[in-house]
C-alpha cells in the first residue's frame, strides 16, 4: 500500500476550477517530484493534502494517507496529523519563520503541540533535530532569532520544524527556489539524506527540471491543473510522450544563437571601483567601520558586446549595477561610459545617464499601475534634451512595441492587463526606446517560467541582431548567462574572481569558486535532451 | 537592549531641550504684556515696572529662558500672573485628576479594543466581524461628548449609580476617586477603543496573511492557536504606536469631557490660562504635556524593542 495515494483529486475555489482529476502516489522512502509552470496547480495539490486550502475551496476525489481518507477529516484530526504525520517545508525561508520567536521555541512548538513532555526534554529534542539539519547548538543556540540567520540556515530551521517528529510524509514546496546554487545543493542533499534515513515519503514541488532530474524517483508533470505525464524519472526523461513535457525540457535548456559581437571599441570602462557602506557604530565615539560591497573592480565592456555577471546573493552584483547606473557614488575608482564619467563631482552625469537603460527582475513591481503603456515606455524620454513629440512619438511607441512582440494597440492598455512575460517585454521596450548605447539586465528573466524565459531570451537575440545591443546581463542563473553572453565575469565577495569568454569559462573554469558554482548548479541529464 | 534604551534616552533629552526652546519662543512672540493685562489699561508706569520686575519680565530674554528651565528642573514653575499662587501647586492639583483619568481611559480602551479587534480578525467577513466593525464605525463617528451626555442620562440621572459630575478627590480613598472618574473615562475611552480595535484588526489580518502563519498551521496548530501564539505579538507594533498617540491626546485633549463633567483637569486649566493671558501657566502646562508625550514615546519605543527582537539588535 502506498503511503500517500491521491486519486482523481479535483479542486475548485469559488467555482473556479483549479485541479482536475489529479492522481499520484508516493511510497515510503520515495521522492516524487511534481513539476510544471506557474498556475499548473502544483502548490494547490500540496495544500490539498495538508487541507490548508483557501476559503471557498471544494474538493472531490480521494487523498489517502496510509489508507485513510484525508479529505473528509474533521479539522481537529487534521491538526493532529499536520506536523506529526505530514511535515511541510515552504519556498520562502525569509518569511516562513515568526520573526519575534527564537528558533528553539519554534522547533519545540512542533514537538510540544503533539507530544506532552517536559520542556527541557523538548529542548533536548529540538537540539537533536537542529543538529541533524546542520545547525549544531554550540554554533546556533536555541535562543537565536530568525533575523540572525542566513536564508539557507533559516530553511534548515524550517526543515527541522517539519521533521522534528519524523513524519511519514514530507511535503517540500519549492524548497530551494529562493536560495543560491551552492546553498541549494546543500539543502537538496539534506532532504535526500533525511528521506533515506527516516524512510519518509517526499512530495517535492518544483518548477526547476534540473533539480527534479537529480532528485526524484518519479516525476509528475502538471499543466493547468491536470497531470499530463507521470513515470519513473529515468524512464520519463528518456521517452517524453507528452508534447508539453518535451516543451518544458527544451525550454529549460534553451539555447539562443547570438549574432557575432561587432566592434572592439570600449564603451563602458570600470577602473578600480570601490563601494563602501558605513556600518552602524559599535562604540559611541568609535569609528563606525565599513563594509566593502564592491572591492577594486575593473573591467571593460566593448561596444556590441554582451557581457555576463554571475555570483551569489550578497556578492555585490546589485551594488555594482547601481554604481554603473549612477544611482550611487563610489568611494574609489572611476566608471566611464563612452569616455565620460558616470558621476561628475558627486552628482550623476545626465549626459551619460541618457545613454543607458535598465531592465529589472520583477515584472510586477517595476511599473506604475496607474499609467498606460504608452506613458510607461516613454518615461526615459525625460532624459532627452529634445524628446520626440506628436506623431514621431507615436511612431516610436508603435515601433518599440512591435519590436518586442506586442502590438501598437497595446499602448492604450494598463499594465495589469498583461502577463509576466508580456510585462518583461514592455520593460525591454521601455529600455530600448531611447536607443541607449548600454542596457543593464538585472536578473531580468529570473522571475519567469521556463517557456516564457525561452521566448524572452529569443527576443533578446533578435533585438541584438536588429539593434546591435550592448548589454551587461546580471544573473545568478548560470545556464541563462551561458547562452546569452559572449563574455562572463564571476563575482564573489565584491571581487571579480574570474572573467573570460563565456564558453571558455564554463567549459574550463580556472578559479575554484567558479568550479564550485558550476558543480553546484543542477543540470539536466543528456538523455533527456537526446530524446527531445 | 541596553544600547537601544540608552540611545532612546539621549534622543528623549534632546527632544525636551528643543521643545523647551520652541515653546518659550512661541509664547514670547505672542502679543500682549502680562503685567499691563493684570493691572489694566490705567496702570501707573512705575507700578507696571515694579510688577514686571516682580514677575521677572525685566531681564533679557535668554536669561528668562534659563530662569524658566532652571526653575522647572527644581520644581519651581513660577507664579501665576492671575491667581498669584505657585504654578506648580495649580498643576499638581490638576495633574491628580488628568493623569488618572487618562490612564483609566486608556486601560478601558485597551481592554475593549484588544478582544474586539482579535475577535473581528479571527472571524473576518463573518457576522461577528461585521458587527464589531459596525460598532467601531459608530464609535469613531459619534463625538465623545455625546457619549458623555448619554452616560450621564442613563447612569447618573436614571439609574443613579454615578454622580453627574464633579470630582470627589482622593482623600476618601482610591475607590471614591475612581468612581467619580468612571463615566468620563468611559466617554473618553469609547471612541479611542473604536480606533484601536480597527487598528488591531487590520494589523492582525496583515499578519494572518504572512508565510509564518501558514508554517504554524502546517506544524499542526489550529487557527486559534496560530492566531494567539504567532499573530497577536506581531500585530502589536502598529497597535503600540496608536496607544502612544492616544495617551498623549487623552492627557491634554480631555477638555470637552472635563467641561461636561465639571472636572478640575489640565484641559480646563489651560483653557482658563489662555483666556486670561496667564502665560506662565500656559508655558508650564504645555511644557509638561510635551514632557509627558516624549516620555510616552520613549516608553513606546522600549515596548517596540520588547516585542520585536529585530529592533534590539539593530542599535
Amino acid at each position: 500500500m502506498s503511503l500517500l495515494a491521491i486519486t482523481n483529486l479535483s479542486l475548485s475555489v469559488h467555482a473556479a476550477g483549479i485541479l482536475k482529476d489529479v492522481s499520484l502516489s508516493i511510497d515510503p522512502g520515495q521522492i516524487v517530484a511534481v513539476t510544471g509552470e506557474s498556475g499548473s496547480g502544483k502548490s494547490m495539490t500540496a495544500l490539498a493534502v495538508m487541507q490548508l486550502l483557501p476559503n471557498g475551496a471544494r474538493t472531490a476525489g480521494s487523498v489517502l494517507l496510509d489508507g485513510k481518507e484525508l479529505l473528509d477529516r474533521p479539522e481537529a484530526e487534521m491538526c493532529a496529523l499536520r506536523g506529526a504525520s505530514i511535515g511541510m517545508v515552504f519556498q520562502e525561508p525569509m518569511t516562513a519563520l515568526n520573526p519575534v520567536k527564537t528558533i528553539g521555541d519554534q522547533v519545540m512548538e512542533t514537538i510540544l503541540i503533539h507530544k506532552a513532555m517536559p520542556k527541557d526534554q523538548a529542548q533536548d529534542r529540538a537540539r537533536e533535530v537542529l543538529t541533524r539539519v546542520g545547525l549544531p547548538p554550540d554554533k546556533f543556540p536555541l535562543g537565536r532569532y530568525p533575523h540572525e540567520l542566513s536564508g539557507g540556515q533559516r530553511q534548515r530551521v524550517v526543515i527541522a520544524m517539519a521533521i522534528a517528529l519524523r513524519p511519514r510524509l514530507l511535503i517540500a514546496d519549492e524548497p530551494t527556489t529562493a536560495l543560491d546554487v551552492t546553498t541549494q545543493a546543500q539543502i537538496l542533499d539534506l532532504l535526500k539524506g533525511l528521506v533515506s534515513e527516516y524512510g519518509m515519503g517526499l512530495l517535492m514541488i518544483t518548477h526547476d527540471l534540473a533539480v527534479v532530474a537529480g532528485m526524484a524517483d518519479r516525476i509528475v508533470v502538471m499543466r493547468r491543473g491536470e497531470v499530463v505525464e507521470t513515470g519513473p524519472t529515468r524512464h520519463l526523461l528518456a521517452n517524453m510522450r507528452h508534447p508539453y513535457t518535451r516543451m518544458l525540457f527544451e525550454a529549460s535548456s534553451h539555447q539562443v544563437s547570438l549574432p557575432d559581437a561587432t566592434g572592439r571599441a570600449p564603451l563602458l570602462a570600470l577602473n578600480g571601483v570601490v563601494r563602501d557602506y558605513r556600518l552602524p557604530r559599535t562604540k559611541l565615539f568609535g569609528d563606525p567601520g565599513h563594509h566593502r560591497a564592491v572591492d577594486n573592480v575593473s573591467f571593460t565592456l566593448n561596444r556590441g558586446e554582451r557581457l555576463g555577471l554571475v555570483g551569489e546573493s550578497g556578492c555585490g552584483k546589485s551594488t555594482l549595477t547601481r554604481a554603473i547606473l549612477g544611482l550611487e557614488d563610489v568611494q574609489q575608482g572611476q566608471i566611464l561610459l563612452d569616455g565620460q564619467p558616470v558621476f561628475a563631482g558627486h552628482r550623476p552625469n545626465l549626459e551619460v545617464r541618457r545613454k543607458m537603460q535598465v531592465v529589472f527582475q520583477d515584472p510586477f513591481g517595476s511599473f506604475n499601475p496607474r499609467h498606460r503603456v504608452a506613458r510607461l515606455i516613454t518615461e526615459p524620454f525625460h532624459l532627452l534634451q529634445a524628446p520626440p513629440t506628436g506623431s514621431e512619438r507615436q511612431d516610436r511607441i508603435a515601433e518599440m512595441l512591435t519590436a518586442v512582440g506586442l502590438t501598437p494597440e497595446d499602448a492604450g492598455k494598463y499594465i495589469h492587463e498583461f502577463s509576466g512575460g508580456q510585462r518583461q517585454r514592455i520593460a525591454i521596450a521601455r529600455a530600448l526606446i531611447t536607443r541607449p548605447q548600454l542596457i543593464l539586465f538585472d536578473e531580468a528573466v529570473s522571475a519567469l517560467d521556463v517557456s516564457v524565459r525561452a521566448q524572452i531570451l529569443d527576443l533578446l537575440a533578435e533585438l541584438c541582431a536588429a539593434y546591435d545591443l550592448t548589454y551587461l546581463f546580471i544573473s545568478h542563473d548560470l545556464s541563462v548567462v551561458r547562452t546569452i553572453t559572449d563574455r562572463v565575469m564571476v563575482m564573489r565577495a565584491g571581487r571579480i574572481v574570474e572573467q573570460g569568454e563565456t564558453e571558455q569559462v564554463f567549459s574550463d573554469p580556472q578559479h575554484p569558486y567558479t568550479r564550485a558554482l558550476i558543480a553546484a548548479a543542477p543540470r539536466l541529464p543528456d538523455f533527456g535532451r537526446g530524446a527531445a | 537592549m541596553l544600547r537601544y534604551s540608552l540611545k532612546r534616552l539621549i534622543s528623549l533629552c534632546l527632544s525636551l531641550a528643543v521643545a523647551s526652546v520652541v515653546i518659550f519662543a512661541v509664547i514670547e512672540v505672542a502679543p500682549g504684556d502680562p503685567a499691563s493685562f493684570m493691572l489694566g489699561v490705567n496702570a501707573q508706569p512705575d507700578t507696571l515696572a515694579a510688577l514686571r520686575a516682580e514677575l521677572g519680565l525685566d531681564v533679557p530674554k535668554h536669561e528668562r529662558y534659563f530662569n524658566w528651565v532652571g526653575g522647572m528642573l527644581t520644581g519651581d514653575f513660577g507664579t501665576s500672573y492671575t491667581y498669584r499662587t505657585p504654578v506648580s501647586d495649580m498643576i499638581a492639583d490638576r495633574m491628580w485628576v488628568s493623569l488618572p483619568l487618562a490612564l483609566y481611559a486608556l486601560t478601558l480602551s485597551t481592554a475593549i479594543a484588544f478582544p474586539a479587534g482579535i475577535y473581528a480578525a479571527s472571524r473576518r467577513g463573518k457576522p461577528g466581524d461585521i458587527a464589531v466593525m459596525g460598532a467601531t464605525q459608530l464609535g469613531i463617528a459619534v463625538p465623545n461628548f455625546w457619549f458623555a451626555m448619554m452616560l450621564v442620562l442613563i447612569f447618573a440621572i436614571n439609574l443613579r449609580l454615578f454622580n453627574a459630575g464633579g470630582f470627589a478627590g482622593w482623600e476618601d480613598g482610591i475607590w471614591t476617586g475612581l468612581h467619580s472618574l468612571t463615566l468620563p473615562a468611559i466617554a473618553l475611552a469609547l471612541p479611542q477603543a473604536a480606533i484601536l480595535a480597527r487598528v488591531m484588526r487590520s494589523a492582525l489580518l496583515d499578519i494572518l496573511g504572512e508565510d509564518f502563519m501558514r508554517t504554524a498551521r502546517a506544524k499542526g496548530l489550529s487557527r486559534r492557536q496560530a492566531l494567539w501564539r504567532h499573530g497577536v505579538r506581531n500585530a502589536l507594533i502598529p497597535v503600540l504606536t496608536i496607544i502612544g498617540l492616544q495617551f498623549s491626546f487623552l492627557l491634554a485633549g480631555a477638555i470637552i469631557i472635563e467641561q461636561v463633567f465639571y472636572l478640575p483637569g489640565l484641559g480646563r486649566l489651560v483653557f482658563q490660562a489662555i483666556s486670561s493671558r496667564d502665560l506662565i501657566v500656559v508655558e508650564s502646562v504645555v511644557m509638561l504635556l510635551v514632557f509627558a508625550v516624549i516620555i510616552v514615546n520613549f516608553l513606546v519605543d522600549l515596548a517596540y524593542a520588547a516585542v520585536d527582537p529585530r529592533l534590539r539588535s539593530r542599535t
